[in-house]
């Protein structure tokens, strides 16, 4: 590789301005771009087998293109699909509230939150979300009657049938959504431990309150840090809906297994399931990435703020008024 | 100045209901104050007194506790013995019938309201604005309204020389622009007290001229200041009060003239020579 100058750097040395590269009058450089063979090869074989798996997957008889069509659109799967979209919805706003109390709680100066907190994370998490799913649902079965009144005291305020409070889909909210408090818990907690101190010390020699500082002051910077990995549980939520088919839940995979359960058409209506789900998480990253563009206001800046600095040190200093 | 550590614990003082609106009191008084963390005692008795519109300036090698105290100044650390008010009033507590009642949260913060404080890193909410970073305190703490806050805040920003950058968020400004704006900030809630500590250390040298020109100018305004800072000629030429401190104590204190120039202690002296 070899590099050219058009033009004399003589000015340069002998003390002139410095040319700087892309304004008129620097010296235009001729250069030889390195050539990557490799990059050609290894583009033109996955390019190759990936054509060659998408045009047999099109041509497969079995695939049976007419059924994929036929149900993709129709009320079961639809019906399924809104089911999916408002559990997932609903599992997730439960996980980020709930996740916020018990992530503060994690983080309280008081032993006794810390403690109960940390005891529900370890529960929670540690245990298969089938297993809770199922507990829930059977509820009934463990407590028949639900009472809510002072604790230790003849006091009541309801009693009631559990299984009558608690269907199968509120049982599948609770399920997924504990679960997702559980983890988000952890997250939100990471985020918020990844804030400077100095902020906070900042917030309250302002006269911020604790709580106000964590509000205004500590969430907002900490979103920065917990909305990818929130953006990856919503994605895995999604998808672990279908789970509730186990306590006779209406969501979209339980649908489509109720329909093939029938007709045996296994291969196409997976498809359709698959065009969904792929659809649903497609649409999320919508949202996702005007989310990380709101909270990265102020860091994303950073280039454009060298540039700013850059300028900034050249002016001569202003005089304080 | 003594070191030895009287823990006369947290008590009421003699002027204990005094009027704290006397003239003659002292904005920042300490008396024996102490501060230990664990085993570790930082602060071993702090005796000193600023008064009001002064300027005091505390020098002191790394760890001596200076940093500490000044936290101490607005409750970001609890003292464990001595007596430490602000206008008369003891830190962290409110003295009713003779007695110390340590205070609310929300006191704790209202209490705060009155104390500026500038710090090392700046330490500004990189997710505002200069002009939001201004406005978040009068407007959430004061229930300030948008307008008010945003019209004080231009005139702070101009007073330090940075009308010009209110829609810049902190990660577009230089160290010395941050630390203006940080000074603005804690202005921004009209203080009686302003502590510094250490504003200029994390500042490029050339950028140091304008925040202490910012700091000389507030001097000058009359605010009461407590500054930590390594800057000798800011101090011989605005402070009115110089404490040298080392081991958790103040082992010299008084006019510059006389602590800059013509040290008591020998290290004082050691100090001095190492910094100028
Ligand atoms: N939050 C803390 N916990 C434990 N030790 C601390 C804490 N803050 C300060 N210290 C200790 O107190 C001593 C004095 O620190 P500091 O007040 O920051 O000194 P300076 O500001 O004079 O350099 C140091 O030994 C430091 O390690
Ligand atoms: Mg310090």
């Amino acid at each position: 590789m070899s590099v050219h100058l058009s033009e004399s750097t003589s000015e340069t040395r002998d003390g002139g301005p410095a040319a700087v590269p892309g304004q008129p009058g620097a010296p235009v450089l001729e250069a030889v771009p390195v050539r990557h063979p490799g990059r050609w090869v290894a583009g033109a074989l996955v390019g190759v087998v990936t054509l060659s798996v998408v045009v047999s997957l099109a041509k497969n008889e079995n695939l049976d293109w007419p059924t994929v069509w036929h149900y993709l659109l129709s009320d079961l799967v639809l019906s399924g699909l809104w089911t999916t979209i408002w559990l997932t919805a609903a599992a997730m706003a439960v996980g980020l509230v709930g996740g916020v109390v018990v992530a503060v709680m994690r983080l309280s100066p008081n032993p006794v939150l810390r403690v109960v907190s940390g005891a529900f994370v370890w529960v929670f998490r540690g245990t298969p979300v089938l297993v809770q799913l199922i507990f829930w649902g059977f509820l009934g079965a463990f407590y028949p009657t639900t009472t809510i009144g002072i604790p230790f005291t003849d006091v009541v305020f309801f009693e009631g049938s559990t299984s009558d409070l608690v269907p199968a889909t509120v049982a599948a909210l609770l399920a997924l959504g504990l679960n997702e408090m559980a983890y988000a818990s952890e997250i939100i907690r990471a985020g918020i431990q990844s804030v400077d101190a100095g902020q906070t010390e900042a917030a309250h020699s302002l006269g911020m309150t604790p709580g106000r500082t964590m509000r205004r002051i500590v969430l907002p910077q900490a979103m920065r840090v917990i909305i990818p990995p929130m953006g990856n549980e919503t994605i895995t939520m999604l998808k672990t809906t279908a789970l509730v088919s186990v306590i006779s839940g209406h969501d979209l995979m339980s649908n489509i297994q109720a329909a093939y359960a029938q007709n045996f058409k296994v291969i196409p209506l997976l498809v359709v399931a698959s065009i969904w789900y792929l659809a649903l998480t497609t649409l999320l990253s919508v949202p996702q990435s005007w989310l990380e563009a709101r909270y990265g206001r102020g860091v994303a800046g950073a280039r454009q703020g060298a540039f700013a600095r850059l300028v900034a040190s050249r002016q001569p200093k202003e005089p304080i008024a | 100045m003594t070191t030895t550590s009287t823990t006369y614990a947290v008590q009421p003082g003699p002027d204990a209901g005094a009027d704290a609106a006397g003239s003659g009191l002292p904005m920042v008084r300490a008396e024996q104050v102490c501060k230990r963390f664990g085993q570790n005692e930082v602060l071993t008795g702090i005796d000193l007194e600023v008064g009001r519109g002064e300027v005091a300036v505390l020098l002191g090698p790394s760890g001596s506790g200076k940093s500490t105290f000044l936290r101490c100044i607005n409750h970001l650390e609890k003292i464990d013995s001595g007596r430490l008010t602000v206008d008369g009033d003891p830190v962290g507590y409110v003295e009713r019938g003779g007695r110390l009642h340590e205070l609310r949260e929300k006191e704790v913060a209202a209490r705060r309201t009155e104390i500026g404080m500038v710090f090392q890193r700046f330490n500004l909410f990189p997710h505002m604005t200069a002009l939001e970073n201004i406005v978040e305190a009068p407007t959430q703490v004061r229930r300030e309204s948008r307008r008010d806050a945003e019209e004080h805040a231009r005139a702070l920003l101009e007073r330090v020389g940075l009308a010009d950058k209110a829609k810049a968020y902190p990660s577009a400004l230089s160290g010395g622009q941050q630390q203006r704006v940080a000074i603005a900030r804690a202005l921004a809630m009209r203080p009686k007290l302003m502590l510094f500590d250490e504003p200029t250390s994390a500042l490029d040298p050339e950028l140091v001229g304008d925040v202490l020109d910012a700091m000389r100018d507030l001097a000058a305004d009359g605010m009461t200041m407590v500054v930590v800072t390594h800057e000798i000629g800011f101090a011989r030429e605005v402070a009115d009060l110089v404490a040298f401190m080392d081991g958790g104590v103040i082992v010299e204190s008084g006019a510059p003239d006389q602590v800059l120039v013509d040290p008591r202690h020998e290290r004082t002296r050691a100090f001095l020579s190492k910094v100028l």
